[in-house]
C-alpha cells in the first residue's frame, strides 16, 4: 500500500507557464495570394472599357431610385401574398380532409413545375384568353385595363412564391412535436385555433432563416417583371442604357443597388430570429 | 344513489392489428383516485387518451359525467360528434402528460391562461387571479414569468398540473406524471398529486410509483394485454395479489 497523500515524483508543475503563438503560415500565405488575385482584377476593370464616372453618377439618378422603391415594394407586396398563401396550403396539405389535401397538393405542383417568366408572361397575357373578366351582372371590365404590369407581376411572382412557402411552412408544422397538439386539444383547443395559438408561432422559429432565403430569392426575382413592363430597377437601368448605350455601367448601378438592400436584409432576419426564439434560449436572469 | 363519474363500457381499441384494448369496462366514481398498473403495452395509457378523446374508441362506450362521449345516438346509430361538441366534451377532464408538453413560447402563466382565456373566453383579470393562485398551490409563485426551458422537469410538470386544473376539470387524468423525471424531482411532483387527491378530485393515474398508489389510491387496477385482470384496495392489490400475473408483475418491479 502506497501513503495516499503523496503524489509520484516525474511530474513537474506547469501552471503558471503560458501557451506559445502559433505561426499560421499557410494563413498568412493564402492571405498575400487572394490580395494579389483581387489586385489583378481590380486593375484589369480599372483599365477595361468602363467609364466609371457614369456609375457613380447613376447610381442615384431619379430613374434608378424608383426602381429600387418599385422593386421594394413588389417584393414585399408579393412575398405576403406568398406567405398567405403559403400558410393556407400548407394547413390543407395537413389536413385529413382529402379534398383540400389534392388541391393543395395540385396548387405546388403546377406552380412549382413551370418556370417563373413563364407564368408572369401567361398573366400579363391574360386579356388573349379572356378580353373581358368580372361577375356576371355585377361588374365587368376589359382584361387589359385591370392586368396591369403591377397587378400581372404581383400575382405571378406571389403565387409562385406561395407554391415554395407552403412546402417552408408544412416543414415548420411538422417540427412542432406532437405532443404540442395533443396538449391543445386537451385544454379544449380545435385543430384550427390549436395551429394558430400553439403550432405556427413556434413553427416561425424553424420557418425564419429559409424564409429569409426565400425572401432575398424574391427580391431578385422581381427582376423578371422587366420583361413584362413593370418599372423595377432592372428595367429602369435596361430604358437608360437603350437611350446611352452605356450597358455595363447601368447593369453595375444595378447590382449595387441589389446587394445594397440584400445586406440590409440580412440583419434583419438576425431581429426577427430573436423575436420568435422566446422561450428556446436560456435567457440570463 | 350516487352515479360513476367514468362509466366505461365494452370498450375496444385497435392500433392496426394490435389489439390495445379488449372489451374494458369500469366505472371511476366521484372523488375516487384510482391507480393503474400493469407493464407497458397493457393498454393502460390507451384507455386515459380514450376518455379524453385523443384516441378514438373502436366498440363499446364511455360516459362521463352520463354523457356518452365522442358519439350521439340517434335512430338506432350512432353518429360522430362534430371537433365543437368534442372539444366540449374535453374540457370536463384535465391530462397531464407523461412529457409535460408546456407550450415552450409561453411562460408558466401564459401557459395555465391559455385555455381559459382562449377557449373559455374569461377575463384577464379574473384569469390572472385563478393562474396565480393556481401557482401558489404547486408552490412555483416565483416562476410566473418563467419559460418552461428555465424550469427544471419537475417545475414543468408541476405547471402543466395547474395548465390542467385551471379548465376547472371534473376528472384529472395523469399519462405516467413522474415517468421522464429524474429521480430527486419525482417526490415534488407527487406530493402536489396527494395535495390534489385530498381536496377531493376524482383522479386517474398511470404510474409506475407504486409507493404513491399505496398511500394514496382508493382502488389499484392492475391490466395487462388490453385487459383488467385484477383490481381492488390498494392494500389488497399490491399486498395481496390474487391472480399469477399481477404476482408476476409486482415481483418484477420491486
Amino acid at each position: 500500500m502506497k501513503p495516499a497523500p503523496a503524489l509520484a515524483e516525474g511530474f513537474p508543475d506547469l501552471s503558471g507557464m503560458r501557451i506559445a503563438r502559433e505561426p499560421h503560415w499557410f494563413r498568412w500565405l493564402s492571405a498575400a495570394l487572394i490580395i494579389l488575385v483581387l489586385a489583378a482584377i481590380a486593375r484589369a476593370f480599372a483599365n477595361g472599357q468602363i467609364e466609371w464616372s457614369y456609375v457613380s453618377r447613376f447610381l442615384t439618378a431619379k430613374v434608378i431610385l424608383e426602381g429600387i422603391v418599385n422593386t421594394m415594394v413588389m417584393a414585399v407586396l408579393a412575398m405576403a401574398l406568398g406567405i398567405v398563401l403559403g400558410i393556407v396550403v400548407a394547413i390543407m396539405r395537413l389536413s385529413p380532409n382529402p379534398v383540400l389535401k389534392t388541391v393543395a397538393a395540385g396548387y405546388t405542383w403546377l406552380f412549382r413545375g413551370t418556370p417563373l417568366i413563364l407564368q408572369l408572361l401567361l398573366w400579363f397575357n391574360l386579356a388573349l384568353v379572356f378580353p373581358t373578366i368580372g361577375i356576371p351582372g355585377l361588374w365587368s371590365a376589359r382584361a387589359v385595363d385591370v392586368m396591369t404590369p403591377f397587378l400581372a407581376a404581383l400575382l405571378g411572382l406571389g403565387i409562385n412564391q406561395g407554391a415554395y412557402t407552403s412546402e417552408v411552412m408544412r416543414a415548420g408544422m411538422l417540427s412542432v412535436d406532437i405532443g404540442q397538439y395533443e396538449a391543445a386539444q386537451a385544454i379544449g383547443m380545435g385543430r384550427l385555433r390549436a395551429l394558430r395559438r400553439i403550432v405556427l408561432p413556434q413553427a416561425m422559429r424553424v420557418v425564419i432563416p429559409p424564409l429569409g432565403n426565400e425572401f432575398i430569392g424574391m427580391v431578385k426575382a422581381t427582376s423578371l417583371a422587366s420583361v413584362i413592363q413593370y418599372p423595377e430597377l432592372l428595367h429602369n437601368a435596361e430604358n437608360i442604357y437603350y437611350a446611352n448605350s452605356r450597358v455595363i455601367e447601368l447593369l453595375i448601378v444595378a447590382g449595387l443597388w441589389y446587394l445594397l438592400v440584400v445586406s440590409i436584409l440580412t440583419p434583419l432576419q438576425m431581429l426577427l430570429e430573436r423575436r420568435f426564439a422566446r422561450g428556446t434560449l436560456r435567457l440570463a436572469r | 344513489m350516487t352515479k360513476p363519474l367514468v362509466a366505461i363500457r365494452s370498450v375496444a381499441k385497435n392500433f392496426g392489428e394490435f389489439q390495445a384494448l379488449k372489451s374494458v369496462s369500469l366505472d371511476v366514481w366521484p372523488g375516487e383516485v384510482m391507480c393503474l398498473i400493469g407493464a407497458s403495452g397493457s393498454g393502460k395509457t390507451t384507455l386515459l387518451r380514450c376518455i379524453n378523446q385523443l384516441a378514438t374508441i373502436d366498440a363499446g362506450g364511455i360516459w362521463l359525467d352520463g354523457e356518452l362521449l365522442g358519439v350521439r345516438q340517434q335512430s338506432g346509430r350512432l353518429h360522430r360528434l362534430t371537433e365543437r361538441e368534442i372539444g366540449r366534451q374535453r374540457l370536463k377532464t384535465g391530462m397531464v402528460f407523461q412529457r409535460f408538453n408546456l407550450f415552450p413560447h409561453k411562460t408558466a402563466l401564459e401557459n395555465i391562461t391559455e385555455g381559459p382565456l382562449q377557449v373559455q373566453g374569461r377575463k384577464l383579470d379574473e384569469v390572472r387571479t385563478e393562474a396565480l393562485e393556481l401557482l401558489r398551490r404547486v408552490g412555483l409563485s416565483a416562476k410566473a414569468d418563467w419559460y418552461p426551458a428555465q424550469l427544471s422537469g419537475g417545475q414543468q410538470q408541476r405547471v402543466a398540473i395547474a395548465r390542467a386544473l385551471a379548465m376547472k376539470p371534473m376528472l384529472m387524468l395523469f399519462d405516467e406524471p413522474t415517468s421522464a423525471l429524474d429521480p430527486e424531482l419525482v417526490g415534488e411532483v407527487l406530493a402536489v398529486m396527494k395535495e390534489l387527491a385530498r381536496s377531493g378530485m376524482t383522479m386517474m393515474v398511470v404510474t409506475h410509483e407504486l409507493g404513491f398508489a399505496r398511500e394514496v389510491a382508493d382502488r389499484v387496477v392492475y391490466m395487462d394485454q388490453g385487459a383488467i385482470v385484477e383490481q381492488g384496495r390498494a392494500s389488497d392489490v399490491l399486498g395481496a395479489p390474487r391472480e399469477e400475473r399481477t404476482k408476476a408483475f409486482l415481483s418484477a418491479v420491486i
